[in-house]
């Protein structure tokens, strides 16, 4: 899946990228992680909280870390 | 493990065993923080050996007392906190500030500053998400003072060093301060101080995620501890320990000269002063308690703390992104200028 992290580069931002790899790293292969840090394309998304997580085009997560089990759920 | 099966979902067994480990750690969370006097009493006198009634014994005893008592008071407050703000959404805020009259709309920006999540990092997207919304720049100003202002890890540290009464009067000066300095910025119509990009930012639909569960916002609390707690920690240590220096070793009335009733220029310079100077409440409320209790007046001591916690370097430069420097300008301008009005007030009065 095509998975997005929204942020501005704060530390919150940096924890969820974290929790996104070791998920993936735990999900297996097929997925694509990009970090989306300019503020015109996260608020084309409407996200006006960070971080952000998007899977495939949905924001699945809107201004918390979640944490590397929930995010394996959303890979499922 | 548990956390993971926790956050899955909401099966009622699973929301009944959450409700009971819950009552267990408040039950031990009270039996713990009513024994800290007495530890720290022994861990000063009996452990450690000093004299009663030195200057080290009283600025150790104050160490080794207010420490865990306001990391205790933090973590509750932090947790009760976090579950609090899973219903309070920067998107459902904005969506109740959009198109609001101003006045009632400096009201409730200001009260939902202090319950919405914020963080100075995502300051420019909440700001550009607001006014591009149609949330009035004025309201938006309230909402971004009261914010970092009035917010639990200050009410926390007062009512735990401080007391009740100056608590009560740090929250109502800070909204009003908020609400009014809104309202002016407003008023004098700076729109056309906003940088020009952010008008042609083009705002998606927030497609609000997930409702939670109870399970999930209980883990909301808990990553707020963790968070909050987690890095606030060392300017509550070095905070309290200035506290106790001043505390044992600065004799009463020394600084009555400095920042007491009678110097009435005390008031702007701590608020000059507060301005570049960067701390979050956890490290200057124990200052606060300290110089309180050595003679400075209560008015200067109060703008001092508004003006370190409310007006700092960092966010003034974040938020340069989103605003021409005239407008920079107004915004330190009159925020200050209500610190400078309260803390003469209280002076005047208390």
């Amino acid at each position: 899946m095509k998975i997005e992290i929204l942020g501005t580069g704060c530390k919150k931002c940096q924890s969820l990228t974290d929790n996104v790899t070791a998920a993936v790293a735990e999900a297996g292969s097929g997925h694509t992680i990009t970090k989306v840090e300019d503020i015109p394309s996260i608020m084309a998304y409407g996200m006006i909280s960070t971080p952000a997580l998007v899977v495939d085009g949905e924001v699945r997560v809107a201004g918390r870390v979640a944490s590397v089990e929930e995010i394996k759920a959303l890979l499922r | 493990m548990t956390a993971g099966a926790m956050s899955a979902g909401g099966p009622p067994v699973v929301r009944k065993h959450l409700a009971l480990r819950l009552f267990a750690w408040l039950v031990a969370w009270v039996l713990m923080y009513a024994a800290l006097p007495a530890m720290a009493h022994w861990i000063v006198y009996d452990a450690m050996g000093l004299a009663v009634d030195t200057r080290l014994a009283a600025a150790v005893e104050f160490f080794v007392y207010e420490v865990p008592k306001v990391l205790f008071l933090l973590v509750a407050v932090v947790f009760a906190v976090g579950i609090v703000r899973t219903f309070f959404t920067p998107a459902r805020t904005r969506a109740l500030l959009a198109g609001r009259r101003e006045s009632v709309g400096n009201v409730l920006a200001a009260g939902l500053g202090t319950v919405t999540p914020f963080c100075s990092c995502s300051a420019v997207p909440l700001f550009i998400g607001f006014v591009e919304s149609g949330v009035p720049l004025g309201v938006t100003f309230s909402f971004l003072i009261a914010a970092p202002m009035v917010n639990e890890i200050a009410v926390v540290l007062l009512w735990g060093l401080v007391g009740a009464r100056v608590t009560l009067l740090y929250v109502t000066t800070g909204l009003a301060i908020a609400i009014v300095a809104g309202w002016i910025i407003g008023r004098l119509r700076l729109e056309r101080y906003v940088e020009d990009w952010v008008h042609g930012v083009r705002v998606g639909d927030t497609a609000l995620p997930e409702a939670l569960t109870f399970a999930a916002r209980v883990q909301a609390g808990r990553s707020a501890v963790r968070e909050i707690v987690g890095n606030v920690w060392p300017y509550v240590v070095v905070g309290i320990a200035v506290g106790a220096g001043i505390h044992g070793y600065v004799p009463a009335g020394a600084l009555a000269g400095i920042l007491g009733r009678d110097a009435w220029w005390s008031v702007p310079v701590a608020v000059l002063v507060g301005i570049p100077m960067y701390s979050n409440a956890a490290g200057i409320v124990p200052v606060v308690q300290a110089l309180l209790g050595k003679g400075a007046a209560l008015g200067s001591v109060l703008a001092f703390m508004m003006s370190v916690i409310a007006l700092s370097l960092p966010e003034t430069i974040i938020l340069r992104k989103v605003l021409r420097p005239q407008l920079i300008a107004v915004f330190l301008g009159v925020v200050a200028s209500g610190i400078i009005l309260v803390g003469f007030l209280f002076n005047a009065v208390l």
